[in-house]
């Protein structure tokens, strides 16, 4: 029982670092339909110049937030200048010019950082809480903690601000929205941003424990498709608690399954999403479109 | 698409010809290294080949061919090394098991569109070799497997011709069958899924078996490239067929164009070369060109450059022509049928 809670919250940590991923996916699902196969090496990105800003002596509150300002402009940016030209082409020509993103960021950062692999320093504590016998590590706590910070002020300011209505409004029917008077081509560039930002969160929580190297974000990437697959790519609440499920999953799996343990971890994700698909392929909380032909 | 084919056989018989001179000559002009890399850009062009049969002309996105590729290599590396296969002998047993891998795999992607197939099939390429690490007694795990590189029958060819000319006419075949199978009724159903999946269901034409057929034809030829790259390198091991390998094959095929058949040579061309010549200015510079290039492609080129080249070919000649019926007649003009170019690739697929 005991271990069986401690794998539960180590579990929670890991999966709301997915989660933040799966949240930034879902968000640009939502706005433009497209997934950002680009997401996870823009987190990485965004990780780097946190990396750097510390390394030139910034505090590290201070690099997280000034980070994740950029991440913000870094993904409007981009989804003005490089997504804006395609999007009204094809899934197929979206895809392939998120893949193209994905290259980019990835071997960018090879250049200007190289492939080897670097630490990444740690705003929390290292010391463990226990708690009726149960170990809890303040790291964990720390990084589920502002994880959730993040997605939670998100949350806010879609439910309750005028600029997150007009969001939601530009997702969910995009000419109404449009003839209402709101702006829908700057609320996509804006959705593409707040994704970067989660993104970026995301980064920044996991470099102290994977270690920062370019290639970092590629297995992470899988959990969080795994994460909003199961959730449902329609609904960033349902990516959320995908995300957190799949960290749990991980985390007991490895450890009750011996022969899955750590070294089949990616598969476990790939079944997840190949399940998911095949038999709920909305997810646990997406609703089934009706196609007109 | 269709466009070169349809219209005459000269074109094609040309690039028969094309095909053969660069069959026959390179081996003779360059050395040691280079037919390797030779033997490379025929192999890439068999998995790019496949890859466009799947994406180019049926409309199904894959961005997992590596993964295939993979199981490809490991059954002939997995013969050569414990059975003590001739190497040739298991080319299509390599094959047909990627087939059957993809053929099933595409059962459950049947009801998977667009983005969800790209998903599903990213996720299989990144987990691959995690399970080749895992299945240690068949695959030799982290260290792959070491196997004897072919000798020459032939006495006046080194190993690495010999290997060239091989791989050159099994492409050669595949070529030949994918171009076939193209151009007969079921190359035409692939297509008609292609473009309007709701009108072909209409006009009788079985989607899922045609769907689950292209899969598993694409799968068998990127097994067969594999499988050749096994041998030609003498060596497997699961970080040669990381996901990054699919994302390749993808360059490949969109710097072709999709839904062309002279199109993979040149994708083939450009992943093999493109490392090779840009890995001096530093290790990240081909994979940013390659990533500005498609996204580049996307907004110039979106059927690659045969088709870009095709398309400008046709344009050209229906310039001229107008221009001799301006003279002639001095008339309006009425628009030739080459103005109203069938687009074909990523615009029209999904």
């Amino acid at each position: 029982m005991r271990e069986f809670a401690q794998l539960l919250i180590a579990g929670l940590s890991t999966g709301a670092i997915y989660a933040s991923l799966a949240l930034a996916l879902v968000l640009i699902y939502q706005s433009t339909e497209v997934v950002n196969f680009a997401q996870g090496e823009m987190a990485m990105f965004s990780t780097f110049i946190a990396w750097e800003l510390i390394d030139k002596g910034m505090p590290f509150w201070a690099a997280f937030a000034l980070t994740l300002a950029l991440a913000f402009f870094g993904g409007v940016t981009i989804e003005r200048v490089i997504i804006r030209p395609v999007e009204k082409a094809s899934v197929l020509t979206i895809v392939i010019v998120t893949v193209g993103l994905l290259l980019i960021f990835n071997n960018l950062a090879g250049g200007i950082w190289g492939f080897q692999l670097k630490t990444f320093p740690s705003p929390f504590p290292s010391g463990t809480w226990q708690v009726s016998g149960v170990v809890i590590s303040q790291q964990s706590v720390g990084v589920f903690g502002v994880a959730l910070l993040v997605m939670a002020l998100l949350a806010v300011f879609f439910r309750f601000t005028a600029l997150g209505l007009a969001m939601r409004a530009t997702a969910m029917n995009r000419e109404p929205a449009e003839l209402m008077g709101i702006h829908t081509t700057w609320m996509l560039a804006l959705g593409w941003g707040l994704a970067a930002v989660v993104g970026a969160t995301a980064g920044v929580l996991v470099a102290p424990i994977v270690f920062l190297d370019p290639n970092m974000m590629q297995g992470l990437l899988l959990f969080a498709f795994a994460g909003a697959t199961l959730g449902g790519f329609e609904s960033p609440g349902g990516a959320v608690l995908g995300g957190l499920l799949v960290g749990v999953a991980q985390a007991m799996i490895g450890n009750y399954v011996s022969f899955i343990g750590t070294d089949l971890s990616l598969t476990v994700a790939m079944a997840i999403i190949v399940l998911v698909l095949v038999f709920k392929p909305t997810g646990l909380f997406g609703q089934a479109a009706a196609r007109r032909v | 698409m269709g466009g070169i084919w349809q219209r005459a056989h000269v074109p094609s018989l040309a690039w028969l010809g094309v095909a053969l001179l660069l069959i026959i000559f390179p081996p003779w002009l360059a050395g040691g290294y280079r037919i390797f890399q030779f033997t490379f850009v025929v192999i890439y062009l068999i998995a790019i080949l496949g890859l466009n049969i799947v994406t180019g002309y049926n409309g199904q996105f894959s961005l997992g061919h590596g993964a295939f590729f993979a199981v490809g290599a490991y059954v002939t590396g997995a013969l050569m090394f414990h059975a003590g296969a001739p190497y040739w002998a298991t080319i299509p047993l390599a094959g047909l098991t990627a087939g059957v891998v993809g053929f099933l795999f595409a059962i459950p992607a049947l009801r998977l569109s667009g983005l969800y197939l790209a998903l599903a099939t990213l996720a299989l390429a990144i987990s691959v070799p995690q399970i080749l690490k895992k299945w240690e007694s068949v695959t030799g795990g982290v260290q792959g497997l070491v196997l004897t590189k072919p000798h020459s029958p032939i006495g006046a060819l080194t190993s690495d011709q010999w290997l060239f000319y091989f791989t050159a006419v099994v492409a050669l075949a595949l070529y030949i069958a994918a171009w076939v199978v193209l151009r007969s009724s079921v190359g035409r159903a692939f297509v008609a899924i292609r473009d309007n999946e709701v009108a072909a269901e209409a006009a009788g034409i079985p989607i899922a078996r045609f769907k689950t057929l292209a899969f598993g034809m694409s799968a068998f030829y990127a097994g067969v490239a594999g499988s050749l790259s096994a041998f030609v390198v003498a060596y497997v091991a699961p970080d040669s067929f990381d996901f990054l390998l699919s994302l390749n094959l993808v360059v490949g095929m969109v710097v072709g164009g999709t839904g062309t058949i002279v199109g993979p040579a040149l994708g083939a061309v450009f992943i093999e070369f493109l490392p090779s010549y840009s890995q001096d200015v530093s290790r990240a510079a081909p994979g940013v060109v390659e990533g500005v290039v498609l996204v580049l492609f996307m907004y110039l080129m979106p059927t690659g450059v045969a088709g870009f080249v095709a398309t400008a070919g046709r344009k050209a000649l229906s310039l001229v022509r107008r221009r001799t019926a301006d003279h002639a007649a001095a008339g309006p003009v009425t628009p030739t049928l080459a103005d109203q170019e069938p687009r074909a690739g990523p615009g029209e697929g999904g």
